[in-house]
This record gives structure tokens, C-alpha cells and sequence, in this order.
């Protein structure tokens, strides 16, 4: 019985599993806790947090992987954000495509320089994105034009952007916000999953040397990871801009903190070379609800909410040490005593995760 | 690199071709620039009052040049400041007595850099991930702390401390951190303790299984690292006079810059205290020279984000470019290449 529950579970999963029922668990004690818990409204506003959240943290999971950190994507978060909306409020012709591929363009840009310095110029990416995070923030700051961007001066479908429903049922309403973020989840999932792309991110962060050696273009792949990382930072922005509308400079000011702990609490390790899209979702899941429920719940003020984000990436990083790569052995072992002649196969499969 | 059996002009023409003498011309450019924009720039008086303006940010990093050179990194100090700062203030507004609210100040910052150690140095987690989630947290409690207030009203003594000078010109905090950068210098060149360090930062695992006490020595510096921000940060709020929940943040910037600017190396095992002490005068000039110049404390921000990488960056590619042309022309000259640094 264990034996075939082991065969059919990894370790991984069951990391999922218990976040999932942390969610669920939060729900409903949030919603013993504070009125009207359980209404579309609020349902909204946390999805599309979460939503803007899930987003960031997807492209940092990809460098993530590769045994880097960005933490330069709030600075392009906000920047994209407050270039894009700028461009609106000047020019109220610029077609919603247009808007979009501007957005994400100027995120690409901006990964693209990172992922220079850390594939090409061989910087630690601590260094240049703490670099690049002010840089890109100063930018921002410095970018001429008017400092505010309103949202009644945004064009009619931006400011309709972030009220568009893809799914209505009665109450219960889908936001085409969270359908972009989910869409962005599932596709990166699958990259991870089944493209060579995705396979490589995971060779390179298990053991960079051996992949190195093993004959993998080894900069050009963190290079497309940072790059990817800027432009859903990029996206991220868009999205970003439709929902608040009216941004000032500190717009998006320290989501690269949140972006991390999603990245952290999802199970991806800080070593590299294990996590996923979809635990991303629900680290991001449930940041964001915290996050959102903590703003509403009124026994502890609202000012406990980054040293609970804090505590939870300490936790997280500390249980993946104490819990996950125990099992990991035990699961190791048992397939080692099961079949002697697959074991180094799936030990390293089981090493590597999916 | 200079072998001690050369003669002194020797050794001081290699120092001058070396990263530290780099710096020291970079040094005099700025300064020469400055002066250029103010007549009375190159004053004692005024070169305190600048350097006055930095001291907390020189003092921690001080502390974190050890840290680096050691292969770790903190990036809560900054975060560990205002938490230090928080606690003070906000036990002396409960009514605590000034001297046990600074004791109590000073244990949150012992404490923090224990809590840091114990998961760096026990657990063994990457440092970069526990003290980014320090840098939240700690940063979070002095929210918690503070909430969206100014507390203005500190003990005297202690902002007489922070704002008169102690001894002639120089206050209470420069004659800490030149004592500071001296005990540093002699413990990290000289003491045995120091060549821990150094060694452990060359390579963890080799140190370890030649007997060395790894755990011990990193445990002790994130300890200190955490005294000694939270030092910095009573010191940021007594020259202040006030304390916010923003107060020192995003510090991490310029003390990381600072220390690397300095010649040690990201990755580990090199550099020193003097370099440090170079790029912290080179540091709080260029800011001097930005604000003469009216830039935003934002634009300020980003020009030494681009500092911080070219002085990671420049290296890099100097080494690289030694080890082509050493490959092409046959100089093979592996110790130089190796210590190019």
C-alpha cells in the first residue's frame, strides 16, 4: 500500500496538496472572521490580486530555476506600468494591441539587459538586479511628463480593461485579468513540463557545472530565462496599469518581495532545479489571500502583513529543508529497494522534479 | 601581486596598479570635480560634515565586507537598522528608561543576527534567501512597531550623541567607525580569526574538512552583523532626531555597493578593509557631487545601482580579457589570472 502510494505520489505533489488545504483552510476561517467574506466582490478583488501576483511570479520561477533571483521585477512592474499609462493619457489612439505589445516589449528590454550581465558578464544576479532595481526605478522617477497617471484620463477600454468578464455565473464572476494569469500558468506549466526549453532550466539549476559541461548553451538559457522573467514582469505592468489606473511613482513598490515568497512558498528551491508553474499559482494563491484578507480582518492591524510575508518564506524555505528533501531520501530508497535497475533513473528523476 | 621581499616604492608602484589604486585616482577625479563646483569643498569641516551624512551606511559596512569576503551575504542590515531604531524609540515612548530601551535596541539586533546565523550557519540555507526573508520580516515588525507614525521624541543624550560633535570637530559616530575600521583592519589582516575567513570564503568545504569551525565563524560574524546594524541604526535615529517605519530602508543598496566597489570579490575569499574604506570615500563624494548637481534622491539611487554592477562587471571582464590574451600569446601566467582581482 505505501509502497504504490510512493510510485504514484511525489514529493512535490504533496507539498501542493497541503498548500491547497492551507487555502482552503484560510477560506474558511476567514470567512468565520470577517463579514460578507464570501461575496463575489471579495472574490474579485483577491483573484485579480492574485491574478497581477501569479503573473510576476511565473516569470521568476523560470530564473528561479536556473539557480538565479530577480529582483528587479517590481521596478519593471511599475515602470511598464507608468510608461504605458503615460502613453495613454497623451495619446488616447493607441490601440489596446498596441498598448500591450508596449508593455511587454519594454519588459523584454529590461530582462534582456539583466540577463546580459548575469549570462554574458558573468555578475552574480543578486548584484545587478539590486542594481537594476533602482536603476529602473530612477527611470521611472526621471521619466518626463506628468508624475500622476489618472485613471479618467486613460482611454475607454483601459479603463474598462480590468471589469471585463470572460465567465458569469449568477454572482460569481471571472475577470479577464485572472483568465490571462491562469492562461500564463497553464502555458508555462507545459513549457516547464514538455519543451526542451523548460527540461534544460532544470538541468542547468540542479548542477550548472554538469550542464555546463554535458555541452548546454549554458548563457543562452539564463539569458531567455531573464528575458522571459522582464516580459511577463512586462505583462504583469499592463495588467497592473488596467487594474489600479490612476499610478504614481511608487507604483508596484516592493512586489518583487511578494513575487519571491510566491516563488519560495510554491516549492520552487532557492538552489534551483525543482518547482513548478502551477505551485507558483497556488504560493501566489496564497500570498495574495493573505495578503487581501489580513487589509479586512479586523483583530490584527494591517501592518503584520510583511512580517507574516517574512516568516513565510523563512518557513517555507526551512520545511523544504527539514521535510521535503527527507522524503525526497525516503522516496530515493524505497525505489532503490522496489527495482534495483531503474533506481538511478527515477532517483534522478525524483531529484530533478517535474 | 606584490611579494613582500620587494622593496617599498616597489610594493607602492603595485598597490597604485592594483583595484585599490584605481580607486584612490577615481577618489581624487571626484574630488577634484567637486571642488570645482564649490569653492570650499576640500575643508576638514565640510568633508566631516559629509561624511557625517554616510557614517551609518559605512559603519555596517564595514561588518558586511567581513560577511562577503566570507561568502555570505546580509541583505537585512538595512532592515535590522530600523528595527533597532523602532524598538528604541518606541519603548522610551512607553516610558522605558533611555539607557534600557537602547540595551533593548541593541539584543533585538544580537538576537535578529543569531536568528540569521542559526539558519546560515546550522540549518545551512542559502544566506541570501534568510536574510531576504530578514529583510521583509524585520522590516514588517517595524511596522508593526511603528505603524504609519513619526515618533520624534528620543532621549537627549542620545541625540546630543548623534548631532554634537565628541572630540574637536568629529562627532561621537565618525571616532566609532574610524575605531571600528581599525579593530577590523588588525582582526581581518592579522588575527587568526580573520584568516577563518578568508579561508572559508576561498572554499567552504575545504575549510571544513581541514578542521576549521565553520559553523562557529559564520554564526559569530551574522551575530556581529546584527550588533552592529542595530548600533547603525541607533545612531541613523539619534543624528535624525526622529524615527519612521520607513527610516534606513533600501540602505541595502549603497552599503552592498560599497563593500564591492571596494575590490571584494562577490563570490568570496578577497578583499579588504582598505579597499573598502576607499570605495565608502568614493561612495559618499559621488553622492555629494549628484546632490550639488540637483539630481533626485531616486536618479542618485540609480547611478550607484550602476555602480554596483560595473564594479563587478569591470573585473569580470578584465579577467577575462587577461585570460585570452594570456591563452593567445602563450603567457601563461595562472597566478596572476587567478589573483587579477
Amino acid at each position: 500500500m505505501l509502497t504504490s502510494l510512493r510510485r504514484s505520489i511525489r514529493p512535490e505533489q504533496i507539498r501542493e496538496l497541503i498548500l491547497v488545504l492551507l487555502i482552503v483552510a484560510l477560506v474558511l476561517f476567514f470567512g468565520t472572521q470577517i463579514e460578507g467574506y464570501y461575496s463575489s466582490r471579495t472574490f474579485i478583488r483577491i483573484s485579480t490580486s492574485i491574478a497581477i501576483l501569479a503573473v510576476v511570479a511565473v516569470g521568476e520561477t523560470l530564473v528561479f530555476l536556473t539557480r538565479n533571483y530577480d529582483i528587479s521585477v517590481g521596478s519593471i512592474v511599475g515602470l511598464t506600468a507608468f510608461f504605458v499609462g503615460t502613453q495613454l493619457n497623451h495619446y488616447q489612439g493607441i490601440p489596446p494591441i498596441a498598448a500591450l505589445l508596449m508593455a511587454v516589449g519594454l519588459g523584454a528590454i529590461m530582462g534582456a539587459f539583466n540577463g546580459v550581465l548575469v549570462a554574458y558578464g558573468r555578475v552574480p544576479a543578486i548584484i545587478v538586479t539590486l542594481g537594476t532595481m533602482a536603476m529602473y526605478r530612477a527611470m521611472l522617477v526621471e521619466y518626463p511628463g506628468i508624475k500622476i497617471v489618472q485613471m479618467h484620463l486613460l482611454p475607454g477600454w483601459a479603463q474598462e480593461f480590468s471589469r471585463v468578464n470572460i465567465i458569469q455565473v449568477g454572482d460569481f464572476e471571472l475577470r479577464l485579468i485572472v483568465g490571462i494569469a491562469l492562461a500564463v500558468v497553464i502555458i508555462f506549466q507545459l513549457v516547464l513540463t514538455y519543451l526542451p526549453y523548460g527540461r534544460r532550466l532544470y538541468a542547468i539549476g540542479s548542477n550548472p557545472e554538469a550542464a555546463r559541461i554535458a555541452g548546454f548553451p549554458y548563457q543562452r538559457i539564463v539569458f531567455i530565462a531573464f528575458v522571459l522573467s522582464g516580459t511577463l514582469a512586462g505583462l504583469a505592468g499592463f495588467m497592473f496599469m488596467g487594474r489600479f489606473g490612476n499610478l504614481t511613482v511608487g507604483a508596484a513598490l516592493g512586489m518583487e518581495m511578494q513575487a519571491i515568497a510566491a516563488v519560495v512558498v510554491g516549492g520552487t528551491s532557492t538552489m534551483g532545479g525543482v518547482g513548478s508553474a502551477f505551485g507558483t499559482f497556488l504560493g501566489a494563491a496564497l500570498i495574495g489571500l493573505l495578503d487581501q484578507s489580513l487589509l479586512r480582518w479586523p483583530i490584527i492591524s494591517e501592518f503584520w502583513r510583511d512580517a507574516i510575508l517574512g516568516l513565510l518564506i523563512l518557513l517555507a524555505v526551512a520545511s523544504d529543508r527539514a521535510i521535503v528533501d527527507r522524503l525526497r531520501t525516503l522516496w530515493a530508497r524505497s525505489e532503490l529497494q522496489l527495482r534495483p535497475s531503474m533506481a538511478t533513473v527515477r532517483q534522478e528523476e525524483s531529484v530533478h522534479g517535474s | 601581486m606584490v611579494h613582500s621581499t620587494t622593496s617599498l616604492p616597489q610594493r607602492f608602484l603595485g598597490w597604485l596598479k592594483s583595484w585599490e589604486g584605481l580607486l584612490l585616482g577615481l577618489l581624487i577625479v571626484i574630488l577634484i570635480i567637486n571642488s570645482a563646483l564649490v569653492p570650499a569643498y576640500l575643508t576638514i569641516s565640510n568633508q566631516v560634515n559629509l561624511f557625517i551624512l554616510f557614517i551609518e551606511k559605512s559603519i555596517v559596512a564595514l561588518m558586511i565586507a567581513f560577511i562577503i569576503i566570507n561568502g555570505e551575504i546580509d541583505l537585512s542590515m538595512a532592515s535590522l537598522m530600523g528595527l533597532s531604531a523602532g524598538t528604541m524609540a518606541r519603548l522610551f515612548e512607553l516610558g522605558v528608561p533611555s539607557g534600557l530601551a537602547v540595551l533593548a535596541a541593541l539584543c533585538v539586533g544580537l538576537i535578529c543576527g543569531a536568528f540569521n546565523g542559526f539558519w546560515v550557519a546550522v540549518v545551512g540555507l542559502p544566506s541570501l534567501v534568510v536574510t531576504l526573508a530578514g529583510l521583509i520580516a524585520y522590516r514588517g515588525l517595524v511596522w508593526v512597531l511603528v505603524e504609519d507614525r513619526s515618533i520624534s521624541v528620543l532621549p537627549a543624550w542620545l541625540n546630543d550623541l548623534g548631532q554634537k560633535p565628541l572630540i574637536g570637530p568629529f562627532p561621537f559616530a565618525l571616532i566609532l567607525f574610524f575605531t571600528f575600521a581599525i579593530i577590523g583592519y588588525i582582526i581581518l589582516q592579522y588575527s587568526g580569526f580573520g584568516r577563518l575567513v578568508y579561508v572559508i570564503g576561498i572554499n567552504r568545504d575545504v575549510a571544513r574538512y581541514s578542521g576549521v569551525n565553520v559553523r562557529r565563524v559564520k554564526m559569530i560574524l551574522f551575530t556581529a552583523s546584527g550588533f552592529v546594524a542595530s548600533i547603525a541604526g541607533l545612531l541613523y535615529a539619534a543624528r535624525l532626531g526622529a524615527m519612521r517605519s520607513s527610516t534606513a530602508e533600501g540602505f541595502e543598496l549603497d552599503i552592498i555597493t560599497m563593500v564591492l566597489l571596494g575590490g571584494v570579490s562577490i563570490f568570496g575569499g578577497s578583499g579588504t578593509l582598505r579597499g573598502v574604506f576607499l570605495s565608502i570615500l568614493i561612495i559618499l563624494n559621488v553622492r555629494n557631487g549628484m546632490g550639488l548637481a540637483y539630481m533626485s534622491a531616486n536618479l542618485q539611487a540609480g547611478v550607484i545601482g550602476l555602480l554596483l554592477i560595473l564594479s563587478v562587471l569591470v573585473p569580470n571582464l578584465v579577467s577575462g580579457l587577461r585570460a585570452r590574451m594570456a591563452r593567445r600569446y602563450g603567457m601563461v601566467r595562472p597566478l596572476e589570472v587567478a589573483e587579477s582581482r
